[in-house]
Parts: structure tokens; C-alpha cells; sequence
């Protein structure tokens, strides 16, 4: 169960420190589980671990594709281990690794990938995954799951530890916006609803998800109640709340820090197409590359601000049929 | 085995990947033949496996990473009583659990998926690592083909499992001097490899692929090198003791008719009769 915090603030610790937290308190719980980096333990936070625990956790050094496929080695024996490194090479560099070694044997890998979409900021284009959710969604079996908050971090990154299989989970390494109030859980593959309305319903995910709350309160200034839910898994996508929604709202906006194409908009579409006539509107970058800048800059860049979900809003209300 | 049956029993293989084949009449005959001798060593002598138990936790591990030549592995399996010798009627139809590259989720006996090139590499690593985590002294044994040391995910494997000081890793190259293109030199020449791998760390020995003791002698001297993961480059013949495919330039994967198979059985049957008249 999961409770929605009154005030959305930024959270008083960037995410990175509750991932090094959990993942500490994880392995000191369970023997199984391993920690594996690319040269990336500073980034994260992990250094720390990593000195206190040579042991149980490896870094591999600047090597995806092996990360990956010893991590598949090392699950194969009975072991969890969770794999690291930046998602442009956490998806698309180890595409292969991922897909054979891990998903396709039937193994137990975890894949965090940092830094989701424009998160990565001044590492600019070549660092910023806006096709890693599209890229893992073709892979059978694997789940994807992008936390909101730190809250839902701990809660996604346990769920991923006790849950058999390939987990990607996407990331940011920044300080966010606290959505949940401290001990909320959820259930994987089902959305948490953060605002009721009659009007529409957008379905947001990771850093979209504040602004699709500031977008509601935007749009109930003039009178239009759009509701708000954290579609935190990509995969397997909550269908029952996405015919639900469409039912109730008959307007659907989804709203992503990824492409457009084959993320979480794709995946709502797929749903509605097969389901339920209802018209939609994707937010996310437009089939374009990443580019170097700071977040503000970053968000109207890629038209995701709380503006832009409230205009798109507007305009699939206004294509419902009379 | 002594010296005489792993020698049989190598002969046996190479038939028994050739049956698995030859209802489909084309594979991976090559490659299959080359690292028959091998698997004779492996499966019957030095390796550690219960048949009945193909999971049994104290197992020796086996990776073959040139993930197409199953047929040999499947040869080996089924001599074994991994499964039946007819299953492997069976392979690459549709339905089977003998695909041509190996296949963990499928096949009893199989400890890992591979197939693309270069993966079986560091999903042996994190084996042997996973195993010596949880105080196992059992072996990982990795079969590597010449031409799959192209890829560089061999070599990120190579830095990774000498840093981690893998010495339970024992890894073999297939060394037939052909891909699938044609000579290795030609294409994309590995040269000494041995002493690459020796260059990367680790320990590394070169000896007879199809020479029987001194596969096994490699393995014993690899098992006393402490603190280094082990290479053993295998000389070999591509398409070796195959009548209608050792000394053809294009040998990686092969059509044949029934009379090419029945000829090649016949063969190896005389292969095998001149080994039981070893004095």
C-alpha cells in the first residue's frame, strides 16, 4: 500500500543515496545478492560498499558486455546480482548480453540503469537513453520498472531482489520530487493512481511524474479534472488501468522522459488500439537525440514540462467525440 | 577411461553428432568433429557429473561457448544417459530439445545458453566466480572457438577473469585455424593466441587437440597452477575423422547426403576397430 504525500517537495537525499542504502542493507540480509559495476561505483554511491565489501561486490571495470554476461554466470549458480553502469550502456551497448546471456537463458539478472533520458544532463546526447524502455519492452520476460521517488526505489529495488528474472530499472541518480510518504509499497505491473478526475488521465513516469502534478493543478485552475497515474512499470504494462481510464475519461496523455516511440506512450497505444477507442497524446522526446544542457533547459527542449502535459491535455479533450 | 576407451569413446561422439544431423543432413559438422576428442576427455574422465542428476550441485560446469556445435555436445550427453541416443533423431526439428546451439532451458546436461559468440566467455567466468563465492571446489570448463576470439567481449572476459584470479576456470580454444569464412589467418588472424592469453594473465598452454592424454595432461598441470585462470589452445583439424568433411576448405557448416553419412560411420568404425587392435 502506498499513501501520497500533501506537499510535493524535493526529497531531502538525491536517490543515489537510498540505492546505496538499500542495496547495502539488501546484501547484508541476503548472501545471494552481488553488486557489479563499471567503473561507475563513485557515480552511484557504491564506492563505499565496494571498499567495506570486495567480496560481494565486483567492479569489472569499463566492460559492459562481460558485466553482464558473468553477471548471468554468477545467477545461474544460485546468485542476484545486480549489474550497474550508465543506461545508454546498461540497454543499448549490451543489447545482446541482455538478450541471450540473461533474458533468453532464463537467468536472474538485475540491470540498473542510470541516468534515464535527459537526467544525464551535461553528459549531453551520447549519455542520454531515450530508447532503453524501447529497446528492453522487445526482450521477453524482462521486467521494467522506473521509480519515482526514493520511496518507491527501496520498495522496487526489494520487489526486484525477491522477484525471479531480468529486471531493468531505470534510474535517475538526482535528488526528486517525494511522491510517497515513507514505507509506501507497491505491486509490479499495476499503476499507483495519484489523482482522481473525470476529464482525463495521464499516465506518468519518473522525473514526468511532478510535472504531471503540476499540470492537474494547472488544469484545475480552469476547470478541468484530469487525473494522475505513476505507470512506474513499462512492463508488464497495467492494462486493466489503462482500459479503465479511457472508460472513465475517455482522454488519455502519457508523459515520459524517453522517446515516443516503443515507451510508455507505445505501450498505453498498444493497449487502447487493442482495447477501447480513446483518443491519446504522447509527451516525450519527439524522435530526436539527447543534447547537452541543465534540466530546465532539458524539459522545454524535449517539451516535457508541466506546460506542455496541460496543453496536450487540452487538446485530446477537445478531440473526445461530441 | 583409460587411454584406449576415451579414444572409442571420442569415435563414438563424432558418430553420435553425426547421427544427430543427419536427419536434417546439414550442421555444424566442422567445428563438431574438431572438439570431439575433447569431450571424450571431459565427459569421460576428468569431469565430475551425475547423468541422473544433471544439476547436481557439486558438478564440474560445462560452457561451450561455440554455442553451434551442440551436435557434439549432444553426442557426448547422450552416450552418457543424459538423455536416450534416439533423442537425438531429434535435433533442430521443431519442437526438439536439442536445438543446434546449446540450450540450458532445454536440454539436461546443459549449463548454459549460448550462441552468440563471445557470451559463453563471461557467463563461464561468472560461473566459476558464483561458485567459489559459495565455497564450491568444483571446476568451470569453457570451450572457445578459434574464430570467436574475434569478438571483443573474449578479451574484456580475459582481463576480468585474471584480475579475479579465476584458477577453477579451465578454457579451451578450439584452435582448427578456420571460421566459417575460411583460414583465420585470412580473416582476422588471432596468431600465437596462447600467448595473448598468457599476455592477459593467464596461465596458458598449448598441446594436441585430438590427442587424449594430453588433453588430460594440460587439464592435470592447469588444476596445479594456483591464482590463474587457465587456457589450454587445442590444435586441431576442422572436420577431423569425418570422411566427407576433413580436408574440405568450407567445412564450418555442411549439407551431406545418406550415402556421405553412411560412408562417414563406416569410417570411424574402422578408426574404432584399428583402436581396440592397439597393442
Amino acid at each position: 500500500m502506498y499513501q501520497i504525500e500533501e506537499k510535493i517537495m524535493p526529497e531531502a537525499h538525491e536517490m543515489r543515496a537510498v540505492f546505496a542504502k538499500v542495496m547495502d542493507d539488501m546484501a547484508k540480509n541476503d548472501s545471494r545478492v552481488i553488486y557489479m559495476d563499471c567503473d561507475l561505483m563513485n557515480s552511484i554511491g557504491m564506492a563505499k560498499y565496494w571498499k567495506e565489501n570486495p567480496d560481494r561486490a565486483v567492479n569489472c571495470g569499463i566492460q559492459e558486455a562481460n558485466m553482464i554476461g558473468a553477471a548471468a554466470g554468477m545467477s545461474a549458480t544460485g546468485l542476484i546480482p545486480f549489474t550497474h553502469t550508465f543506461g545508454t550502456f546498461a540497454s543499448r551497448r549490451v543489447m545482446d548480453q541482455v538478450f541471450v546471456s540473461a533474458a533468453y537463458a532464463g537467468l536472474n539478472v538485475k540491470i540498473i540503469g542510470s541516468d534515464p533520458g535527459i537526467t544525464a544532463t551535461l553528459n549531453g546526447g551520447t549519455h542520454m537513453p531515450l530508447e532503453d524502455i524501447g529497446m528492453m519492452r522487445c526482450v521477453p520476460e524482462v521486467t521494467i520498472v522506473e521509480p519515482a521517488d526514493s520511496v518507491m526505489l527501496e520498495d522496487l529495488l526489494r520487489k526486484a531482489k525477491d522477484t525471479y528474472g531480468v529486471f531493468y530499472i531505470r534510474l535517475s541518480r538526482k535528488v526528486a520530487d517525494k511522491i510517497y510518504k515513507d514505507g509506501s509499497t507497491f505491486e509490479i505491473g499495476k499503476a499507483a493512481k495519484l489523482r482522481d478526475g473525470k476529464d482525463a488521465t495521464i499516465f506518468a513516469t519518473g522525473i514526468c511524474v511532478p510535472e504531471a502534478l503540476k499540470a492537474a493543478d494547472m488544469l484545475a485552475a480552469e476547470g478541468i479534472e484530469a487525473a494522475v497515474s505513476n505507470m512506474f512499470t513499462i512492463k508488464p504494462i497495467d492494462k486493466e488501468a489503462v482500459i479503465e481510464a479511457a472508460k472513465a475519461t475517455g482522454a488519455i496523455v502519457t508523459a515520459e522522459n524517453h522517446n515516443i516511440i516503443n515507451g510508455l506512450g507505445s505501450a498505453v497505444a498498444e493497449v487502447l488500439a487493442e482495447n477501447v477507442c480513446c483518443p491519446m497524446e504522447r509527451i516525450g522526446a519527439k524522435d530526436r537525440f539527447g543534447e547537452v544542457g541543465d534540466m530546465n533547459y532539458l524539459k522545454k527542449a524535449m517539451g516535457m514540462t508541466a506546460e506542455d502535459i496541460a496543453e496536450a491535455v487540452k487538446r485530446t479533450i477537445a478531440r473526445k467525440e461530441k | 577411461m583409460n587411454q584406449k576407451e576415451l579414444k572409442i569413446f571420442a569415435a563414438n561422439i563424432r558418430k553420435a553428432a553425426l547421427r544427430a544431423v543427419s536427419k536434417i543432413g546439414a550442421g555444424h559438422i566442422g567445428g563438431s568433429m574438431s572438439m570431439a576428442d575433447l569431450m571424450a576427455v571431459l565427459y569421460g574422465d576428468v569431469m565430475k557429473v551425475d547423468p541422473k542428476n544433471p544439476k547436481w550441485e557439486e558438478r564440474d560446469w560445462l560452457v561451450v561457448s561455440k554455442g553451434h556445435c551442440g551436435p557434439a555436445v549432444y553426442g557426448a550427453l547422450a552416450l552418457k544417459g543424459y538423455f536416450d541416443v534416439e533423442e537425438l533423431d531429434t535435433v533442430n526439428q521443431g519442437g526438439t530439445r536439442l536445438p543446434s546451439h546449446c540450450d540450458m532451458k532445454r536440454t539436461p546436461g546443459i549449463d548454459m545458453s549460448t550462441g552468440s559468440l563471445g557470451q559463453g566467455m563471461s557467463t563461464a567466468i561468472g560461473a566459476a566466480w558464483g561458485s567459489r563465492y559459495q565455497g564450491q571446489d568444483h571446476y568451470t570448463y569453457l570451450v572457445l572457438g578459434d574464430g570467436e576470439t574475434n569478438e571483443g567481449q573474449v578479451w574484456e572476459g580475459a582481463l576480468f577473469a585474471a584480475q579475479q584470479k579465476l584458477d577453477h576456470l579451465i578454457a579451451f580454444i578450439d584452435y582448427n585455424k578456420k571460421q566459417l569464412d575460411g583460414y583465420t589467418a585470412d580473416i582476422c588472424d588471432i596468431g600465437d593466441v596462447r600467448k595473448k592469453f598468457e599476455d592477459f594473465g593467464w596461465d596458458a598452454q598449448e598441446c594436441d587437440g585430438h590427442d587424449v592424454e594430453a588433453l588430460k595432461a594440460a587439464i592435470e598441470k592447469a588444476k596445479n597452477t594456483e591464482g590463474k585462470p587457465h587456457m589450454i589452445v587445442m590444435n586441431t583439424i576442422k572436420g577431423k575423422d569425418c570422411s566427407f568433411a576433413e580436408g574440405v576448405l568450407y567445412n564450418h557448416h555442411m549439407k551431406f547426403k545418406p550415402e556421405d553419412y553412411q560412408n562417414a560411420l563406416d569410417a570411424l568404425d574402422e578408426n574404432i576397430k584399428a583402436i581396440e587392435e592397439e597393442v
